[in-house]
């Protein structure tokens, strides 16, 4: 078995399902689950023990017991209580009742609390499982995926998830972009393109402009309350509010129903993307069954004014790339939501051309984050050339005097970008200064997302107006914001201590990867030790079963010497913890066995020529023992 | 207990970045490759291809041109591409971490100074703060000067346009009125909007005569650059170049202001 560490999967963490994606030759592939799916329900729950369960397993917790199941946690990733009011009133989320102001947000499973990146953390370790299940070696590295217009803390928060899952996150890519590095992979052409992305709880629109290999984002635009989840939620309050006129009882507390509810819709909502009606057949908890019929036309009717809310930003987008519709080349449909037609018609008059449909909207994010991935671990012949020039989606500023915000990096830069300011005090031997640092396009520092206040500490004692300190906004390729900060006239490093609004701690963070660090290293060693035992039961009964045979007479002497040898090794080894020692013993047998394997078939060919079948030939298992290049296969 | 922030709002020439160094150092100190010593380029080792630690140099500079404003924008983007290529942080994944830090510090200025220089306008801003000027400071006391001196007239409000600015102001101030009012006059909005397309006309025009006073401006440094004596004054397009973005600026500020106006509840 080969360990290759520096394996670099590309992750997809959406608000529905999540994908792990690598590149495998020349073009990326998706990495299925155990159950054999490409797709991960970003769904977690706790069962009964306590122990998180992710994907489909979770899906049925979401009826039997929501108090203990989180779904769309991607729409608090690294938001603050009074951002999250719209979401509170659509969703089950359930906050810890021991919430402090200014605190980060926990959510409820049972009797336990999580915050936003440990419960995607869990999404993300199950993930890394089934990829390391997939490719039998170690995954600690990853490029993951987030919207285009996600800001700093939200990105923040995504890096902090990985981290927690014992994943290194070697770059956060925006989702549109991923897609176009998918798209361009297969493409290999220049021209201008716009991505049109409209996920689960998300929607971007980037446009990009490829240039032999060369994949430079323009200008990107998006709102991260939008997405098929809000449909979803329409679907739902028609159904909720017939059940109340109809049957005069409010389901809206009841969350088993409302989960079975949910289900529904989604079907409905599935549908009616290829159906012209789907009759809803709901039974409710506690035995009433509510039944409508939903035509196509109500529910285009119905979503209109949700699909709407794209056409703002993609026209920002296009206005901020100087580019008029007919200038792009090429639209690429991103996200589950672009299958309604509804949502296909609205793409095709805003860009005035057909939109692209050929890619697989659900995986080609996660397959672009695996083309980036590779690109990051030195390229292959594949992506030979494949750069990507990304933007940050909003303006950065400082507030200053008036409670006004001073732009200091203008939204759709090229990142990483680089902002100088040089601050003063105001008093005399004033050693500290204030600074808030704000992102968004709003014009007063209230209106804008407060990113991190920092203190610069340590000024020299100098009279007022006289230091001269000079601070450094730097937006790295992941989009998030690093400052550092200098005193010039003394030339002394003035000290930065940075509070994010919205986010954890790097203590925080480390405590929570201890946790589960640790676990996941352990669970990993033990899998491996499980599963190489597991081999040595097969190829000792497998061999057993040779020696029984007519083929075990035709090995000389000295052949069964060896081989009984190699067996006492191999049981020896078995006996301790070292797994890559029982996996080097049972290579040793696999090939010391290699003769009496083809002489058993052999004997079972002769056998079966003469009339009888291959059972009857006691083949056994020998043929079939674990060969070094099998796959390895844990839990 | 901390103090509201002071921002210093003075020129930026104090900054290092904004600071020539030329970056075939005179003395041979370290002008060679950190990593196999051969005579290093600008941002990254001809020989060996390694990121080099970022030297505090300016835009023009970054991109080894001078500091001519009539620069070829496609020959630029060119330019760009290839530097990214090198120094982009992807590209550097693999390297160690000084390298890796050294790659994105390289990378954020070849990002800076590409966004500042394709831009016409930027470029001119930016070349007006390497040469000392403050553009708003420069503006007032310019205008000081030549309400002092009687020479060149350049006022905060451009001359030519006061009349027009007081008018469209009362009808600006007009049509909020009857915003507010839930009153609708479509003749007023036409002739409010009939303002605005003259005024970014108007705008296109600056940006052609800002164009015209690039010429006089580059044929100072060839001048320079070739040891002769120019025909301009240095100083004198300079203010030309402040007093066109002066207008432009208000122009714009105006246009925002108009619509700002017009989409109060549409």
């Amino acid at each position: 078995m080969s360990t290759n560490t520096d394996r670099i999967v590309g992750i997809d963490l959406g608000t529905t399902n999540s994908l792990v994606a690598f590149m495998q030759g020349d073009s990326p592939v998706v990495i299925p689950g155990e159950d054999g799916s490409n797709l991960l329900p970003s769904v977690v729950a706790l069962d009964t023990n306590n122990h998180p369960v992710v994907g489909n397993s979770a899906r049925n917790f979401l009826i039997e017991t929501p108090e203990r199941s989180v779904y769309s946690i991607k729409r608090l990733m690294g938001r603050g209580t009074e951002d999250i009011q719209q979401e509170l009133a659509l969703f089950p989320f359930h906050l810890a009742d021991d919430l402090q102001a200014g605190e980060v947000l926990r959510i409820k499973l049972g009797d336990k609390t999580f915050t936003p990146p440990e419960i995607s953390a869990l999404i993300l370790r199950q993930l890394k499982r089934n990829a390391e299940r997939y490719f039998g070696a170690q995954v600690s590295k990853a490029v993951i995926t987030v919207p285009a217009y996600f800001n700093d803390a939200q990105r923040q928060a995504t890096k902090d998830a990985g981290r927690i899952a014992g994943l290194e996150v070697l770059r956060l890519v925006n989702e549109p972009t991923a897609a176009s590095l998918a798209y361009g992979l297969d493409k290999k052409q220049n021209g201008i393109v716009a991505v049109y992305d409209l996920g689960g709880g998300t929607f971007d629109v980037s446009i990009l402009k490829l240039h032999d290999g060369i994949f430079e984002v323009i200008a990107t635009n998006g709102d991260t309350h939008l997405g098929g989840d809000d449909i979803d939620n329409l679907l739902m309050a028609i159904a909720l509010d017939d059940i109340q006129g109809d049957m005069g009882f409010d389901l809206r507390h009841n969350a088993e129903a409302v989960q079975t509810i949910r289900k529904a819709v989604i079907e409905a909502k599935i549908a009616l993307s290829s159906e012209p009606s789907f009759k809803l057949d709901i039974d409710l908890p506690g035995g009433p069954r509510y039944r409508r019929e939903v035509t196509r036309e109500q529910f285009e009717k119905l979503v209109q004014p949700t699909i709407d809310r794209t056409v703002g930003p993609c026209k920002q987008a296009l206005k901020d790339a100087g580019l008029k519709p007919e200038q792009i080349d090429e639209v690429v449909l991103v996200g589950g939501s672009t299958r309604i037609p509804k949502v296909r018609a609205l793409v095709k008059e805003l860009f005035q051309r057909e939109p692209h449909t050929g890619l697989n909207p659900d995986e080609v994010v996660a397959l672009g984050a695996a083309v980036q991935a590779n690109i990051l671990s030195g390229g292959s012949e594949a992506t030979e050339n494949m750069l990507l020039l990304d933007v940050t989606p909003l303006s950065l500023g400082i507030e200053v005097a008036g409670g006004v915000t001073d732009k200091i990096i203008l939204r759709n830069s090229t990142i990483p970008a680089s902002a100088t300011q040089h601050y003063t005090t105001q008093i005399d031997g004033q050693a500290n200064v204030a600074i808030h640092v704000l992102q968004g396009e709003r014009e007063l520092a209230k209106d804008c997302r407060s990113l991190a206040r920092f203190d610069l500490k340590g000024i020299p004692p100098m009279a007022a107006g006289m230091p001269r300190v000079e601070v450094k906004f730097l937006i790295d390729a992941n989009g998030i914001l690093n400052v550092s900060a200098r005193e010039q006239r003394s030339g002394t490093e003035a000290e930065i201590q940075v509070q994010p609004s919205y986010g954890l701690t790097d203590e925080q963070v480390e405590g929570m990867i201890l946790d589960s660090f640790d676990n996941a290293e352990e669970d990993f060693r033990r899998r491996q030790l499980i599963e190489a035992r597991g081999e040595t039961t097969t190829i000792l009964a497998a061999l057993e079963k040779g020696k029984k045979s007519a083929a075990w007479g035709h090995l000389t002497t000295d052949e069964k010497k060896q081989i009984a040898k190699m067996e006492k090794a191999l049981t020896a080894v078995n006996a301790e913890e070292d797994y890559q020692a029982i996996r080097k013993a049972i290579d040793a047998l696999n090939h010391g066995t290699m003769r009496l394997a083809e002489l058993m078939m052999d004997t079972a060919v002769s056998t079966a020529l003469k009339g009888k079948n291959m059972d009857e030939a006691d083949m056994g298992e020998g043929p079939t023992a674990p060969h070094p290049m099998a796959k390895a296969e844990f839990e | 207990m901390f103090f509201a922030v002071c921002k210093i709002s003075v020129n930026d020439m104090t900054n290092p970045a904004n600071t020539t160094i030329p970056l075939e150092n005179a003395d041979g100190v370290s002008a060679s490759c950190w990593s196999c010593g051969e005579m290093r380029a600008a941002h990254f080792c001809t020989a060996c291809g390694k990121v080099q630690p970022p030297a505090p140099v300016d835009y023009f500079t970054f991109f080894e041109l001078p500091r001519k404003l009539d620069l070829n924008v496609i020959a630029l983007e060119k330019e760009f591409y290839i530097l990214s290529r090198k120094l982009h942080p992807d590209l550097n994944a693999r390297s160690d971490s000084q390298e890796q830090a050294w790659s994105l510090e390289q990378s954020s200025l070849l990002n800076d100074a590409y966004r500042t220089l394709k831009d016409p306008i930027r470029r001119t801003q930016y070349l007006l703060q390497l040469e000392g000027v403050e553009l708003e400071e420069q503006s007032k006391s310019a205008t000081e000067q030549a309400r002092a001196t009687g020479d060149v007239k350049k006022q905060i409000v451009p001359p030519d346009l006061l009349e027009e600015v007081f008018e469209l102001n009362m009808q600006l101030e007009e049509l909020r009125m009857q915003k507010k009012m839930g009153e609708d006059d479509p003749a007023l909005l036409e002739e409010i909007g009939k303002q605005k397309l003259e005024l970014e006309t108007k705008n296109e025009a600056l940006l052609d005569e800002l164009k015209s006073i690039w010429t006089s401006w580059d044929a100072i440094i060839e001048a320079e650059a070739t040891g002769q004596s120019a025909s301009a004054d240095r100083k004198q397009v300079r203010d030309q170049m402040v007093d066109v973005l002066n207008r432009r600026n208000y122009i714009r500020n105006l246009v925002r202001d108009v619509n700002a106006a017009m989409e109060v509840g549409n």
